[in-house]
């Protein structure tokens, strides 16, 4: 994972309440057994048609928005299934990330392990946020993981909250696996007190 | 010193941290039972090969095939055939981990295969105070027995299977009391979308729930396991049940539960789990089972459900804009209009199955219902029993006999319809009334429209060709 870099860049509003991971990628592409190519099927079934021919009308086919790397979505986005796959379609289709007023646990957590960044902003916030880029498609934000600001461009610095040891992970670039590996001796120890409570085997 | 009191939840988190939560730093939680399937491993076992790492408790690792798999008949020659290629490489790479890893895996037509969060307590697997993950957010289903038990995505999966634990975040803990009794017709599938209707697919998000009254108490295991499965679709990430010898009966005697004198010492330790008279929950929400009747959804997430009797609501009388926006949409989809009722309308398919509603007495109630009867002309009805094992006790009964007859579809063990990865989906269009747990877009086939329901609610709906209350024709059959 690469160590996540403060950046400016415009945003697209799909401002739909409880957006769920089954619209983010349909299951039918969770047959892979790698996280390659799911950008494309980011959003399948809101973006194309049966024939594959690109939604005129959704606003992610919309060529003024071709290039944003902030998606802002309604609130609790990511409800539903925990495929990990989400964050992998959104990460593939360009963003970096996620406005909402709340996510879905499991999605948050997949989201910060992958680096795409949720950014929880309170209601007032995500209502001018989705006018802004609704109104001007080259309106763009500053995100920045260290000082936990997002940038308006107006200006103005709202805070967004984060754990500290996820931003400590994603400033670094390093998954959360090696630090769990560390923790062997501790691991044992506790396995020397509790005798497993069931095994698999026969 | 006495202790503070405290809830079953904070007993399961406690006696299972490795290192607690400090200022910065998450818990180290210790996972008892990791439960792995097709879909959400590959990526995970390879970052373990990338690094070079093992499994670390395989003994504590089983492994199922469920999501992709095909519920078609089997073959003259038993085998079940994966015709998709994606699908059939994907089983071929899970059963090479496995293999590899160490894994003891269920696979595809074999006695014990089905969906993952059927087989662990069919296999005793799944025992009080435990705790439980799998890359499946409805492993809230093994809550039902007073397990702490939540889905992970694919990252943490690998984490488990090479550290055997988490990094968590303690969650807050949600009273979610019921108490009452459940009128004839009335199913623990209505109090669980009574709840996630009244709280909506957001409410919970960040808590544990915990069940309990007296209409949870008067539930079978199969029962409260439909409602701790679809504590997710209320926003938590797991839901629990204070076990009891409801919980203890069902264990008794299952493939992997204790025996002789551990039994004992296992019944000790779980009659201690309920939570302490004066334990604190953060919040609570509470609803009276005397006066539910059998819910439906309309919409296009799991919180938009009414009283069958109720009436489709309409956007203009909400106030908050987003709101009206996400149900005008909803509505569009499912192409329904304001205030309509839903009763007598025509559905193309009823689905019977996936871990929500695919367990033995889900099966009977369906086949109570439609013995003797035919199904609507022009409707398709998918039966597709949770496991191989299911299907086998289905048999023994007679119970296929009953849905053959009627004209209903007797399949493999599988997700099937619920997830529609594996060939089992609705057409753009069609209406199906569902016993699983997600009505979203698409979820069932691309432009498929669901309404959730009770197997009852399901059966009904099937011998009329249109949405039942199924009350109606359950008084007339006991
Ligand atoms: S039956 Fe449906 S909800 Fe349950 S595990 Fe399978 S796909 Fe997921």
């Amino acid at each position: 994972m690469e160590a996540f870099k403060p950046f400016a860049g415009s945003m697209v509003a799909v401002p739909i309440n409880d957006i769920d991971t089954d619209q983010i990628i349909p299951a039918r592409y969770l047959k892979v057994t790698d996280k390659l190519g799911l950008g494309a099927a980011c959003f399948a079934d809101w973006r194309y048609n049966a024939d594959g021919s690109p939604k005129a009308d959704f606003v992610l086919n919309d060529p003024q928005y071709q290039h944003a790397q902030v998606l802002i979505g309604g609130h609790n986005f990511g409800c539903g299934s925990s495929r990990e796959h989400a964050p992998w379609a959104l990460l593939g289709a360009g963003f970096k990330a996620v406005i909402s007023t709340y996510f879905a646990d499991i999605f948050k957590n997949n989201a910060l392990k992958n680096g795409l960044l949720p950014i929880i902003v309170d209601e007032e916030t995500h209502r001018q946020l989705i006018s802004l880029a609704q109104e001007d498609p080259q309106s763009q934000v500053r995100v920045d993981l260290e000082t936990q600001t997002l940038v308006l461009p107006d200006g103005r610095a709202v805070n967004f909250p984060i754990d500290g040891f996820s931003k400590e992970c994603l400033l670094q670039g390093v998954d959360q696996l090696g630090y769990l590996m560390n923790l062997d001796a501790q691991i044992a120890a506790y396995e020397t007190n509790h005798t497993p409570r069931v095994t698999t085997r026969v | 010193m006495t202790s503070a009191p405290q809830t079953l939840f904070e007993k399961v988190w406690n006696s299972h941290l490795v290192r607690p939560q400090s200022a910065d730093l998450p818990a180290v939680l210790y996972i008892d039972l990791h439960l792995v399937h097709e879909v959400t491993s590959p990526q995970a076992f390879s970052l373990l090969r990338e690094r070079g790492l093992k499994v670390r408790r395989p003994t504590q690792t089983l492994a199922t095939m469920d999501h992709s798999t095909p519920t078609t008949p089997r073959g003259a020659d038993g085998v079940i055939p994966v015709v998709d290629e994606m699908a059939l490489k994907q089983l071929e790479v899970f059963t090479r981990n496995c293999d590899d890893f160490g894994i003891r895996m269920f696979a595809l037509g074999t006695e014990n295969q089905g969906i993952v969060h059927v087989i662990g307590p069919e296999q005793g697997l799944t025992q009080p105070g435990m705790t439980i993950v799998c890359g499946d957010s409805h492993t809230s289903t093994h809550g039902a027995f007073g397990a702490l038990a939540f889905g992970i995505g694919t990252s943490e999966v690998a984490h488990v299977l090479a550290t055997q634990c988490l990094l968590q975040n303690k969650p807050q803990t949600m009273a979610v009391r019921v108490d009452g009794g459940l009128a004839p017709g009335v199913a623990a599938k209505d109090i669980i979308l009574a709840i996630i209707a009244k709280i909506g697919v957001g409410g919970g998000t960040g808590y544990v729930f915990e069940y309990m009254g007296s209409a949870i108490r008067g539930l079978t295991m199969e029962g409260r396991m439909t409602i701790c499965n679809m504590s997710i679709e209320g926003g938590a990430r797991a839901g629990m049940i204070a076990p009891d010898e409801t919980t203890f009966n069902y264990i008794a005697g299952r493939p992997h539960a204790p025996h002789g004198a551990d039994w004992e010492a296992a019944l000790a330790n779980w009659r201690a789990l309920p939570s302490d008279d004066g334990a604190v929950f953060d919040a609570e929400v509470i609803l009276n089972a005397d006066e539910l009747v059998p819910m439906i959804t309309y919409g296009t997430n799991p919180g938009m459900g009414i009283p069958i009797t109720g009436r489709v609501p309409d956007p203009d009388g909400l106030g908050d804009v987003s709101q009206k926006m996400a149900l005008d949409k909803a509505l569009r989809y499912m192409d329904l209009q304001p205030n309509q009722s839903l009763l007598g309308k025509k559905v193309d398919v009823v689905f019977v199955g996936s871990c929500t509603n695919s367990r033995i007495s889900d099966l009977r109630d369906v086949a109570r219902l439609i013995n003797g009867r035919k199904i609507a002309d022009n409707l398709r009805m998918l039966v597709v029993p949770g496991s191989q094992r299911v299907k086998a006790q289905a048999e023994a009964e007679g119970l296929h006999e009953i849905f053959k007859a009627a004209g209903a579809e007797w399949r493999e063990a599988g997700c099937s319809m619920c997830i529609a990865m594996n060939g089992d989906e609705l057409r753009p269009g069609q209406y199906a009334v569902s016993t699983s747990n997600r009505n979203f877009e698409g979820r069932q086939g691309k432009g498929g429209r669901t309404f959730l329901a009770s197997p009852l609610t399901a059966a009904a709906t099937a011998l009329n060709g249109c949405i039942t209350d199924p009350r109606e024709l359950y008084m007339e059959k006991v």
